[in-house]
């Protein structure tokens, strides 16, 4: 018999629908895997496994009617940054260890609307402020992979580090994820798996723990184009809870695979080539560009001349904006609470230097100094004429080209610990990601290769606002041309 | 200068006084600003109040169009520019009745500029103020401190709640001003239905911005816009009531120029007024002033309105006060203190229109009305501590009370008697005139009779008529009294007249 944990998730739901395995047998088979697995991977952070085979069950029951919806019976793991009624949702945060909402997030509840199986909630970088999982309060995902070169636990990435180690590790046909400045895409790159982000305001932020309003998009991820394509389709929706949310119709992206790429113009942006990038990230990149050529489209080299000050732009907005989120944890209505404070001032003080990390509160500091009066102008008012100038870089190339093509990641996975000391370090791994979340356009990681280790390496492809179609066919093309079948040895 | 200004003696010499006000008054809604949870007044401890007013992880606002609609017409109301396009802004700072750690406000782009609002003053003569903004905010909740020794308790029911807060111009130059200035600001909004003016109910407060200086500086000042030439100002927070205003004031006032006297310098700072104590404290200093670090609030777009919605409220506004005073001065030809009585309240100018049309008899002496509603009627409902929306007796009474005072039927002197009657409920004043036989009697033989009798049993005091003209007084009182007050007095006179022979 075929492992059912190896299923895409579009194999899955054909399989459920024919009745050829129950929803039950999958979903018991990869609780088995967790089980199995999480001691190492540490990638779910709460298993609610229970819940799940009473949702298997209920699925079986309506797939046997010949009932059910787009994901029915299909076990999903879900990143702990949904709040799900009932279900513990702590962002990663001690702050919220034992948090239990009791409502449910916008993007979960379409999932469960349309029949998925809740496995269990993914661990990921304290409230999503990460690019290796490090930060979580729950220690650090591993990656599934290991280089040929050293037995050293990696990085899945961050911070939907423990949606993508669960895909790439059989713990959950797809996840949902959420990415500020790359959080899905450059896991996703890291583990081999397929990560989308959206436009902003195709999926409702209604119930997501807010990091950086203005940024934060959820997203997929999953095991190839298509079924990211349809796990996003079901993400989705116009959702009058979230101002931010756009009221336009969620299309059916699998119309959009094996369409080719005749005819369309690709852009390679030459700003994307940044100092001391490896070399098999350039020969990547131009293996990319030779895929997409040999498809029949034109390539065209363009110029997004304000890149270079994209991270330094996000690294003052999405702090500014965290700084004010999450002033709410204070220790006084939910959460972590001090035990013992002399004062208000000193409760404030004393709960929140206890219940973050050392990341949450580097970056609230960073983010509070620059909304200050005296900087404000100087920092916040200047990034965001950047962050105006980026979205124009984008405006500008979209009459001379239908989508762009670049690198996810400028390196493989790397080793845990590795980038801890120094955070600068670590906020270079958004260097490619991070523009299209100041723009607000969808961006897709796709598997395309592997570095010299056996490491998996993405390619990205940025598409016009609500023109995932297009990075959906394009991303096709990718997948088909890499014929990526590499997976990880299981050595857990 | 105007008549107005207020001006203090102090050792040195004359000191003047400016004030700016911010007035905040709770939007008349049924629902919070950005939170689908009610508003009311009276319901338990934490029973308003959604996971979006309490912070809850996730939790996202969306702004509730009425409110919206409600800020529109009150900057409307005040004669300002409506912007087409605003934006909220997040007002960053920790407190326990603040669930989300930020207020939501409108600091760079308010949804309502400039405007001007015209003001009487007490002695009848009229100041501008000019309002630099409305913007739209939400409250905070409530902390308790008396329910426990040890323990503050939070309720947030008032959380999320919209307030207006309207920022005059430093056009204010006394005591006396300021509160007709908020007076006015509470009529027009009671007017328009944006809020209920309750200020027991904290639903209508002030923070007032005192500064003093010499006479002529506040000249330059306006001459310039340079601050330099004002006084360093202190803001009094949350005054609620017009005596606490003009309390606080004067005692501010006061303090500053005793502190200038003496060759000191007055802090800028935020002050409270201790009613019972009747001081200002100080709050907090400039240097511990809060960096409230404001930006644009990410979770909510800018606001933009259409100019054909805003046009579509501009046409719907109820006639304001300052119309309808001007109108009710020309088409009654009331004198403008009995217009702005009228006006003061809504619903009273109402009564008295609907009293002076009359009962289908044609229009009534507007200015006998107006003396009836603004006098003895305004005088009964005070009384039972209600107002003129809830008065119990119909317009047409009234108007009937002075077609009968009109049309001789009865003396105004009897019409006190009637209208006696008529508040206690004994029906209208037909019918109590009719009950009570309080007509008045213009039989000229009845009264000649009465005189009569009473020249005869007076010769002495007769005979002092002649001397005395004046004197007739008390024979219209005798033959008054002899007739029950019902006689027509000017027919007492004359045949009083003509038998003594005046």
């Amino acid at each position: 018999m075929t492992d059912l944990t190896r299923l895409t998730l579009k194999a899955a739901l054909d399989g459920l629908k024919a009745r050829d395995f129950s929803s039950e047998e999958i979903t018991k088979a990869f609780v088995a895997n967790i089980d199995a697995a999480n001691p190492r991977l540490n990638a779910y952070v709460v298993q609610t496994t229970d819940k799940a085979l009473d949702m298997a069950r209920a699925s079986d029951a309506r797939l046997a009617k010949g009932e059910g919806g787009a994901l029915e019976g299909a076990p999903l793991g879900i990143k702990d940054l949904f709040c799900t009624d009932g279900v513990q949702t702590t962002a990663g945060s001690n702050m919220l260890r034992g948090f239990v909402p009791p409502y449910e997030s916008t993007v979960t509840s379409n999932l469960w609307a349309d029949g998925a199986v809740m496995l269990g909630k993914l661990n990921m970088d304290e409230f999503a402020m990460g690019s290796s999982n490090e930060t979580s309060a729950f220690g650090p995902v591993v990656n599934p992979w290991k280089s040929s070169a050293s037995n050293a636990d990696l990085t899945p990435g961050g911070s939907s580090g423990g949606s993508a180690s669960a895909v790439a590790g059989d713990l959950c046909l797809a996840a949902t994820a959420s990415d500020t400045g790359g959080s899905i895409r450059q896991p996703a790159a890291f583990t081999g798996t397929v990560g989308v982000k959206p436009t902003y305001g195709r999926a409702s932020r209604f119930g997501m723990v807010a990091f950086a309003s203005s940024l934060d998009q959820a997203g997929p991820i999953a095991r190839t184009v298509e079924d990211a394509a349809i796990l996003l389709r079901s993400m989705c929706s116009f959702d009058p809870k979230d101002s931010t949310s756009l009221d336009v119709e969620t299309p059916d992206w699998t119309a959009s695979l094996g369409k080719g790429v005749k005819g369309l113009r690709i852009g390679v942006p030459k700003e994307y080539v940044v100092d001391g990038m490896p070399a098999e990230i350039q020969a990547l990149w131009d293996q990319g560009v030779e895929w997409l050529k040999a498809a029949g489209a034109e390539i065209v080299e363009i110029s997004l001349p304000h890149t270079k000050y994209a991270l330094p732009a996000y690294y003052i907005i999405a702090p500014a904006e965290a700084s004010s989120n999450l002033a709410r944890y204070d220790g006084m209505r939910f959460g972590h609470r001090a035990e013992k404070a002399a004062s208000l001032a000193d409760l404030y003080e004393t709960s929140r230097a206890e219940g973050f990390g050392k990341e949450v509160q580097r970056r609230l500091t960073i983010g509070a100094y620059v909304l200050s009066a005296g900087f404000y102008d100087a920092y916040y008012v200047r990034a965001l004429k950047v962050r105006r100038r980026i979205a124009m870089d984008f405006d500008a190339v979209w009459d001379k080209v239908d989508a762009i093509l670049t690198p996810s990641t400028p390196s493989a996975a790397f080793a845990l610990g590795d980038k801890q000391i120094d955070p600068l370090q670590m906020y270079l791994n958004d260097i490619f990601t991070v523009t299209a979340n100041l723009a607000g356009l969808p961006g897709i990681s796709v598997p395309a290769g592997l570095d010299k280790g056996g490491l998996p390496l993405g390619l990205q492809v940025i598409g016009k606002a609500l023109d995932e179609a297009t990075v959906f066919q394009v991303a096709d093309v990718l997948e088909q041309s890499a014929g990526f079948t590499a997976r990880p040895e299981k050595w857990w | 200068m105007t008549d107005n200004t207020k001006t203090i003696q102090g050792r040195t010499g004359p000191w003047e006084l400016v004030m700016g006000l911010e007035i905040h008054a709770q939007v008349a809604s049924r629902a919070k600003l950005f939170s689908g949870a009610a508003v009311g007044f009276g319901a338990g401890p934490n029973e308003q109040v959604s996971l979006v007013d309490a912070g809850f992880p996730g939790m996202l606002p969306v702004l509730n169009k009425f409110c919206v609609e409600q800020a529109v017409r009150t900057g409307l109301g005040l004669n300002a520019k409506i912007n087409n396009r605003s934006q909220f802004d997040r007002k960053n700072y920790f407190y326990p009745d603040l669930p989300t750690g930020y207020q939501i406000s409108q600091l760079f782009y308010p949804i309502v500029g400039e405007g001007v609002v015209e003001v009487e003053a007490e002695d009848g003569s009229f100041f501008n103020v000019g309002i630099e903004r409305l913007h739209l905010e939400q409250d905070a909740g409530k902390l308790i401190h008396d329910l426990s020794p040890t323990e503050s308790y939070v309720d947030l029911n008032r959380a999320g709640t919209a307030l207006m807060e309207i920022v005059s111009r430093p056009d204010i130059r006394s005591p006396e001003e300021a509160v007709a200035y908020v007076k006015k600001i509470r009529t027009i909004l009671i007017y328009l239905g944006t809020c209920d003016g309750d200020m027991e109910k904290g639903n209508l407060r002030a923070d007032v911005n005192v500064s003093v200086c010499h006479p002529g500086q506040y000249e330059k000042f306006k001459a310039t816009g340079d601050f330099s030439h004002l006084g360093t100002r202190c803001e009094i927070k949350n005054v609620n009531s017009f005596r606490f205003i003009s309390q606080a004031i004067n005692y501010e006032a006061r303090r500053q120029i005793e502190i200038l006297e003496d060759g000191g310098k007055v802090d800028q700072e935020t002050r409270l007024y201790d009613p019972t104590a009747g001081e200002t404290r100080s709050m907090r200093s400039k240097e511990e002033a809060m960096d409230y670090r404001y930006f644009p609030d990410p979770d909510l777009l800018p606001l933009e309105l259409e100019q054909a919605w805003i046009d579509g409220i501009k046409a719907s506004l109820p006639e304001l006060p300052d119309d309808k005073r001007r109108r009710l001065m020309a088409d009654y030809g009331l004198s403008q203190y009995d217009a702005v009585v009228l006006i003061s309240e809504q619903a009273k100018a109402d009564y008295f229109e609907a009293a002076a049309q009359g009962n289908g008899t044609g229009r009534r002496d507007a200015k006998l009305v107006a003396n009836w509603v603004t006098n003895e009627l305004s005088a009964r409902l005070a009384a039972d501590g209600k107002d003129f929306s809830e008065c119990p007796l119909p317009a047409a009474h009234v108007a009937e009370l002075v077609e009968l005072i009109e049309n001789g039927t009865i003396s105004s002197k009897i019409a006190k008697e009637v209208f006696d009657h008529v508040w206690s409920g004994e029906g209208s004043p037909s019918e109590v005139v009719e009950k009570h036989g309080l007509k008045q009697v213009t039989d000229t033989g009845a009264i000649e009779k009465a005189v009569d009798e009473i020249i005869a049993a007076n010769p002495d005091k007769a005979a002092a008529v002649a001397e005395k003209p004046q004197a007739i007084g008390w024979f219209v009182g005798q033959v008054m009294k002899a007739t029950g007050g019902k006689a027509n007095p000017a027919a007492v006179n004359d045949i009083l007249k003509a038998k003594l022979g005046l």
